[in-house]
């Protein structure tokens, strides 16, 4: 037996394997295919204090090995989250982990507070790759001064584990995960989807009604586990890395960049039971390895 | 019994203008699909193309699932391309179906939109008062045997090859239109390209006419969770691959 178990702060997940919000609905969609309790946590769609909409369709464009969204943060609101999709969850032996955003920072705060008191929720993961209606439309996670207020505001509102989930879109991710540090946050997440854009040539219009959209799937993943290394070498808090992981192998390239845990986000469309079968391909490669605790290669690449 | 499985190429015809005809043999035991269902559709092992494709089940014959489709791009001329004995990933079968008619029905076929209906009349065979439209003869397909299921065929062409000329839904809404015509009152089904979803709707709308509509949008997870196959509904955006694909076309902002 090997020890797959690790930590994000203060949350103990029985291994590091979890769903990218977003590519994962609530869990309802993907319990038919595996058992879900199996996951090290899952990481739920995206909410807001307000329910929202969503862009207008088509929303959606691939590219190659990778695709575009807008799908506009689209999510049924925090309340309706609590009322309607916790109950379910609460009864499964799953850590929960509520990723949710704002449109300014006290909708950042409303929602950190009411999915704290919530209880079922173990821990909150802030998307901060999106503007800020109050203050210039400034997106709070590609300038340090926006991202230092809400984080900081955030974690005076709740005492769950925080997870900022960092944009790649900056010029110096290791910095921007040093704020987040210095502002409390337990753990730092990355990457979120990458801005993009492809156009369809005969129409000469974007492939996405909102033009641009934001890339994941392998395509993206040199790229992440780039990002993984430098943040890992800027701050001391865990790291949860993600982007275009598809296998086990993937998930070993972030490991060993520095991440304690890793999510899988586009592989899901592609292959349902893409999460349970890197678990168990992690797994194998420690016996292979004959490594007894995930935890000793962490961070472990050779230099 | 998994929605997910493997299916092994059983069949593969080229129909004429580039319309493939592929069975698919499970290799498990697998759920029964309706009229109107779709399945996820990927040649293993690539990323690119990195999504799997949506297509409607054509036919269910001898625990065969076959699938008509026309070759548009990346995934679907690969598709079109396997032989026998390989290997493909499938997942399904998804989304609603085609309520079912408790009566004589008409159905609307744009093109390759015959796919998901062929089913239906399959299903309900000698009951439907088909109209089946296309741009000109060669894309129109196995004339003889929908014809044999159908209780009625009007074949349509826009350039006059086969049929009569003009648009489906022209001649379909003009049928069901003129006085005490046998088919006013009958519940409408269509699939289709959207310009013509949108012109049967624009005939049919306010007449009392119950109609239902395949509807299509680019997939990327195809069970509910993504939220990428959106269309917009009177009041909220709608999930193509779960509330769908069949919709009831007052359901739908045109
Ligand atoms: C529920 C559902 C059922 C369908 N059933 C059938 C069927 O039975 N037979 C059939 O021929 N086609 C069907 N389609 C459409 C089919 O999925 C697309 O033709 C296919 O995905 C094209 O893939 P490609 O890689 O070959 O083309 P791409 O290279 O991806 O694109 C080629 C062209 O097709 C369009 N396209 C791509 N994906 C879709 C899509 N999901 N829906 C509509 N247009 C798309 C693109 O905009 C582009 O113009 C269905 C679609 C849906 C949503
Ligand atoms: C369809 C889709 C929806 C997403 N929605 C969210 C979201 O609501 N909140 C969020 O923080 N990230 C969201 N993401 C980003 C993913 O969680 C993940 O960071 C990114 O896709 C990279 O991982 P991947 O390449 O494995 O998909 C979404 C991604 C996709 C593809
Ligand atoms: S394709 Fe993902 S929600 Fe419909």
């Amino acid at each position: 037996m090997v020890n797959l178990s690790v930590k994000i702060g203060r949350l103990e997940l029985p291994n590091p394997v979890m769903t990218a919000s977003g590519t994962f609905g609530y869990g309802q969609e993907y319990s038919e295919f595996f058992d879900i309790e199996r996951l090290g946590a899952i990481v739920v769609k995206g909410l807001s204090y307000v329910p929202k909409q969503g862009n207008p369709p088509p929303r959606i464009a691939e590219t190659p090995a990778g695709m575009l969204n807008a799908i506009g943060l689209q999510n049924i609101g925090v309340d309706r989250f609590i009322a309607e999709k916790l109950p379910h969850l609460r009864t499964l032996d799953l850590k929960v982990i509520a990723n949710f955003f704002g449109d300014s920072i006290v909708e950042y705060v409303k929602a950190a507070e009411a999915l704290t008191d919530s209880g079922g929720v173990h821990a909150l993961e802030m998307n901060i790759s999106c503007p800020n209606k109050q203050a210039g439309w400034i997106v709070f996670g590609t300038n340090p001064d926006a991202m230092r207020e809400v984080v900081t505001a955030v974690r005076k509102a709740t005492d769950l584990p925080l997870i900022v989930k960092l944009s790649p879109n900056v010029t110096d991710i290791g910095m921007m995960a040093k704020v987040a540090e210095d502002c409390g946050a337990d753990a730092v997440s990355l990457i979120n989807t990458i801005t993009g854009m492809c156009i369809d040539t005969k129409t000469r219009r974007s492939k996405i009604a909102n033009v641009t959209g934001g890339l994941s799937g392998p395509a993206i993943r040199p790229i992440a586990v780039r990002m993984v290394w430098e943040v890992n070498k800027s701050v001391m808090i865990p790291i949860i890395g993600m982007g275009g992981i598809m296998t086990a192998q993937d998930a070993l390239e972030f490991i060993i960049a520095g991440a304690s845990a890793v999510s899988v986000g586009t592989a899901n469309f592609i292959n349902p039971v893409a999460a349970i079968e890197i678990i168990s391909g992690i797994e194998s490669y420690l016996l292979e390895h004959g490594i007894a605790d995930i935890n000793e290669i962490i961070g472990s690449l050779k230099t | 019994m998994s929605r997910f499985f493997k299916a092994e190429i059983s069949g593969s015809d080229i129909l004429n203008s580039d319309i493939c005809l592929l069975s698919l043999k499970p290799h498990a035991e697998y759920e029964h699909p309706l009229p109107g269902q779709f399945y996820m559709l990927q040649a293993i092992g690539c990323y690119d193309p990195l999504l799997k494709r949506p297509f409607s089940i054509f036919s269910i014959k001898n625990n065969n699932l076959s699938f008509l489709f026309r070759v548009r791009g990346k995934a679907t001329k690969i598709l079109s391309s396997l032989k026998k004995g390989e290997v493909i990933d499938v997942i399904g079968p998804l989304g609603n179906s085609y309520p079912e008619p408790g009566s004589d029905f008409v159905a609307v076929a744009g093109g390759v939109g015959v796919a998901s209906l062929y089913n239906l009349i399959e299903k309900y065979s000698c009951r439907a008062h088909f109209f089946y439209g296309a741009k000109t003869k060669d894309e129109l397909v196995l004339l003889d045997k929908i014809s044999s299921l159908a209780k009625e065929l009007t074949i349509v062409t826009q350039d006059c090859s086969c049929g009569l000329e003009g648009v489906v839904t022209d001649a379909c809404a003009d049928a069901i239109c003129i006085p005490d015509s046998a088919l006013n009152g009958l519940p409408v089904y269509a699939c289709g390209p959207n310009p013509m979803l949108k012109a049967l709707h624009s005939r049919l709308s306010g007449k009392g006419i119950k109609c239902y509509v395949s509807l299509e949008e680019h997939m990327a997870c195809g069970v509910g969770a993504c939220l990428g196959c959106v269309v917009k509904g009177i009041n909220e955006y709608k999930r193509v691959c779960k509330e769908g694909p069949v919709f009831s076309m007052d359901e739908i902002q045109w």
